[in-house]
């Protein structure tokens, strides 16, 4: 149904709103998990599609129904393509850099299965937001 | 319909009148020549535009696409087909650098010649493309295996001097790492 | 309140355990309950520095502290984690060590960038305008519909100062209000998304990752103008952002929020994709429209200026991408909010593309003011392998360098023109010692030469000229006549050049000349060289160099030195790479 007043988009975004809190402050009303994968130019130049189907694959292999893959822009961090975020309800947003198929796995085995962090890829976020 | 075009070379315009050794292209201008099913599909998408004269840059991609390149043929016959003069086909064709007139090889070696890339030795890589292909820039290699290519920058920063054969991206690539990257795609054929 | 503040991380690899980190866990663990969950400790596999364990790493402040006993737990809770302040007597100490332990004053530095164009970008899934709308999408476009006229939206942007983003910074306001008040039986506003600047890729990345906000931000300038059509001009070499924006439209269509009667307002809206097809004159307004009409992307003299005669005749207003992003934050957060950022006469934020010689490579949006200095050694993270900055290029081809004395400079539109440069699209390119100011000329000018458009003779000979003086300078040929005439030369096209390609074309090479005369000088004199020689005394023979030079210039017996045949030499520089003896003498 197409949108003709504020109300009815202010409805698509409180029927969203759970996304801003959990990608902007880690809170959300649900469990649900989100990996997001720079999917610019740039971070598919340096590997994301394969990143993404490894984290897929690991998230399939390992019957994790909770998390959602979603393929975003890129946050600006060319120097650590490509780059993925984790959204854990409850946790910090934690952002890795140089993200290749094995961190890939990596990060669903040890971060999310785990909630051991990987030190080395870790990048901190430098900016903040309007 | 041959037609042949002299280029303008230091020799040719030396040597004057003399065209006995000028040296010059055949250029085929025969549209019968062109693939019948991939006109096909042109006339379809021009017929479906409204202003068809001002999307001469989206036809032309559309040829492009369809013939890998833009022969001189095609662009007459585009001309005819929208009714422009093929001079000012060929106008547009020539000012874009995106349009080529040549044809392509099997893979297409591009390499980034943005700034950051420049600053990072590309100009450099080029040099070793240029000889390890023994080709021109934007030419294609005499075996119809590779077509060298610059490219304005392709936005991997990151990954500076950076080349591309056909989608897969070479980042942080060396001079010695040249002759390793075509040995791989020469042995695949 | 589930939001943790920081994380803190310790080290549980073999070696850590076995200096009782469990129980600094437990320590923590303890400590921080009665802090609302604000922080989360976490086991982590080895930071690998196991002589100084245990560690224990706070994230994001990126602060290690080492040898950590539980006795030390409360010191660390109590001092950084809740005042801020770095437990000193902790904090890992080793000069020769590389590994910054303590990176950086997290607070001043998160401060650093601040985002508005780039606000959505990696944060929403740019092919699912549900996400959009969650992060306030449609919303300013909903208020200017319902809720403001066309001379409203005018105002408020002409108030907050927002200058384009694409080279010339003029006031989008006002460039509104000609468009706005010019007569006219149809209106065009067109996104210019010709990225020409070969090292700038913010119009591109903006695209990718948030194609709805300049859509929206296109609907509400085609209300404020008097537009019912929306032209974006794209390069054809984005095949990514095209596809995404195409989605984008397609979604908005979908929902009402482009097409008939948007927001039951009487206002239609639609939007057509247009494509380049490689030209970089092509962002220069009048040549941009020319091209949109299947022309060469000639451009033409002004007046008549697009807002009174542009496409097809029209009124006609041409904005760029990043423009365009900053439009809806100032219609929902107000024209105050916006001129509170920035500069004097630069409101805003500004996104860079920092690239070349730079550790942290990447787009940076920073408040206009930030300084050059701030940006490259702080953000960027300083220069590759700790080599020596030299110069920054900003403004792309159009632009000049930038060096050391002059890094202090806060950047906006007036002072970068001031220092000899201009801010342009937002190209930043970091150059090192090694790099050969001359070089770099040469390189933009065969750029511009490449891409002149041939219309008026300044531009299409005049930088030919340049090109083959140069060539003859670097080729050891020039001599030192050739420098005047390069300097005659670039400021006559500058003066007489049709249009701002033309007009700007010259400044790499006169901006280097002023600040590098001594390279070009080395040049004119012949004392350069161009290949690479061999330090007699330093060779020991190895022959590394001698197995990495791909054309075999080089000679030598094993344990005798080394000679480099100099005719033949490409000057890649490997062998001076290979070279551990510091043997290689550069050119």
């Amino acid at each position: 149904m197409p949108i003709k007043s504020l109300d009815d988009l202010k409805k698509i975004r409180e029927k969203n709103s759970r996304i801003v809190a959990l990608r902007e402050r880690g809170e959300s009303s649900d469990e649900r998990i989100e990996i997001l994968v720079g999917m610019a130019t740039c971070g598919i130049a340096a590997g994301a599609r394969d990143t993404m189907i490894s984290l897929k694959k690991a998230v399939d292999d390992m019957k994790l129904e909770n998390i959602s893959v979603i393929p975003v822009g890129c946050i600006g961090y060319c120097h650590s393509e490509p780059t993925v975020q984790v959204n854990i309800p409850g946790d910090a947003p934690i952002i890795y850099g140089n993200v290749d198929e094995i961190i890939a796995e990596k990060i669903i085995y040890m971060h999310i299965l785990n909630k051991e962090l990987i030190d080395d890829h870790l990048l901190n976020k430098i900016f903040t937001k309007a | 319909m041959y037609y042949t075009v002299l280029e303008l070379t230091q020799e040719n315009v030396e040597g004057g009148r003399n065209l006995k050794n000028a040296k010059g292209k055949f250029v085929d201008l025969d549209t019968k020549k062109l693939d019948r099913e991939k006109i096909d599909e042109l006339d379809e998408y021009i017929d479906s535009l409204e202003d068809q004269k001002g999307s001469l840059i989206h036809i032309l991609h559309k040829g492009q696409s369809l013939f890998g390149y833009l022969p001189e043929n095609l662009q007459i016959y585009i001309s005819r087909k929208i009714d422009i003069p093929a001079a000012k086909v060929n106008g547009v064709v020539s000012f874009y650098s995106f349009f080529t007139q040549e044809p392509r090889g099997k893979h297409t070696i591009s390499i980034c010649m943005g700034t950051a890339c420049f600053v990072n030795g590309s100009d450099k890589i080029f040099n070793e493309l240029k000889r390890e292909l023994n080709v021109e820039n934007n030419k294609m290699t005499e075996d119809g295996l590779f077509t060298l290519k610059d490219i304005r920058c392709v936005g991997a920063c990151g990954l500076a001097p950076v080349v591309m054969v056909d989608d897969q991206v070479y980042g942080h690539v060396k001079v010695s790492d040249v002759s390793e990257i075509i040995k791989k795609y020469r042995e695949e054929d | 309140m589930s939001n943790y503040k920081a994380h803190i991380m310790i080290c549980s690899g073999t070696s850590c355990k076995a200096s009782e980190s469990e129980n600094i866990l437990e320590a923590f663990r303890e400590e921080i309950e009665g802090h609302d969950g604000k922080f989360k400790v976490l086991k982590t596999g080895c930071f690998g520095f196991c002589a100084q364990g245990p560690i224990v790493k706070i994230y994001p402040d990126n602060v290690y502290y080492v040898k950590v006993k539980p006795e030390d737990v409360k010191e660390i809770v109590e001092k950084h984690l809740i005042k801020g302040e770095k437990v000193e007597r902790l904090l890992y100490e080793d000069p020769k060590d590389r590994v910054k332990l303590v990176v950086h004053d997290e607070m001043e530095f998160y401060q650093k960038q601040y985002r508005i164009a780039l606000r959505n970008c990696g944060f929403i899934n740019p092919e699912n305008i549900e996400e959009y709308i969650a992060f306030s999408g449609y919303e300013a476009l909903g208020k200017v519909l319902t809720e403001m006229t066309p001379q409203d939206v005018v105002k408020i942007v002409k108030d907050s100062g927002l200058r384009g983003r694409g080279g010339g910074g003029f006031l989008t306001g006002l460039k509104w209000e000609l468009a706005m008040k010019s007569p006219g039986t149809e209106k065009y506003i067109i996104c210019n998304a010709d990225e020409g600047d070969p090292g700038a890729f913010m119009d591109r990345s903006i695209l990718e990752g948030d194609p709805h906000s300049v859509l929206e931000a296109m609907a509400i300038g085609g209300y404020a103008i008097g537009a019912n059509k929306g032209i974006f001009y794209i390069r054809a070499e984005y095949p990514l952002a095209i596809e995404r924006l195409k989605i984008a439209i397609r979604q908005a269509e979908n929902e009402g929020l482009l097409g008939k009667n948007i927001f039951n307002s009487g206002f239609d809206f639609t939007i057509e994709i247009k494509l380049g097809a490689g030209a970089f004159v092509c962002g220069e307004e009048t040549a941009l429209i020319h091209s949109m009409e299947g022309l060469r992307g000639e451009p033409t003299k002004k007046p008549p200026f697009p807002s009174e005669s542009g496409y097809k005749g029209m009124p006609t207003s041409v904005n760029n991408v990043e423009t365009y992003a900053n439009i809806c934050p100032i219609i929902l957060k107000g024209s105050k909010w916006f001129s509170s950022i920035g500069a004097e006469n630069s409101k805003g934020t500004k996104v860079f593309a920092l690239a070349g010689k730079v550790n942290n490579v990447g787009l940076v949006e920073v408040p206009m003011g930030t300084t050059l200095r701030e940006i490259i050694f702080e953000i960027g993270g300083g220069i590759t392998d700790g080599k020596k900055f030299k110069a920054v290029q900003t403004g792309g081809p159009s632009g000049g360098v930038i060096t050391e004395a002059d890094l202090d400079t806060p950047i906006d539109y007036e002072s970068l023109k001031a220092i000899g440069s201009m801010m342009g699209s937002g190209g930043m390119i970091v150059m090192d010692e090694d790099n050969d100011m001359v070089e770099i000329a040469k390189f933009y000018l065969d750029f511009t030469q490449d891409e002149s458009c041939g219309k008026c003779t300044p531009c299409r000979i005049g930088t030919k000229r340049m090109y083959e003086i140069l060539e003859r300078l670097t080729n050891l040929e020039g001599d030192m006549d050739d420098l005047q005439k390069l300097k005659d030369l670039g400021n006559m096209i500058k003066d007489t050049a049709l249009c701002g390609l033309g007009q700007t074309a010259p400044n790499p090479v006169l901006s280097t000349m002023r600040y590098f005369p001594q390279e070009y000088e080395a040049y004119a004199k012949r004392e350069k060289t161009k290949s690479y020689r061999i330090d007699a005394e330093k060779c020991i023979g190895c022959t590394a160099c001698i197995r990495v030079c791909p054309v075999n210039c080089i000679t030598g017996k094993v344990k005798e030195a080394h000679i480099i045949d100099e005719s033949a030499c490409i000057a890649c520089g490997a062998c001076f790479t290979a070279c551990k003896f510091g043997a290689i003498i550069k050119p």
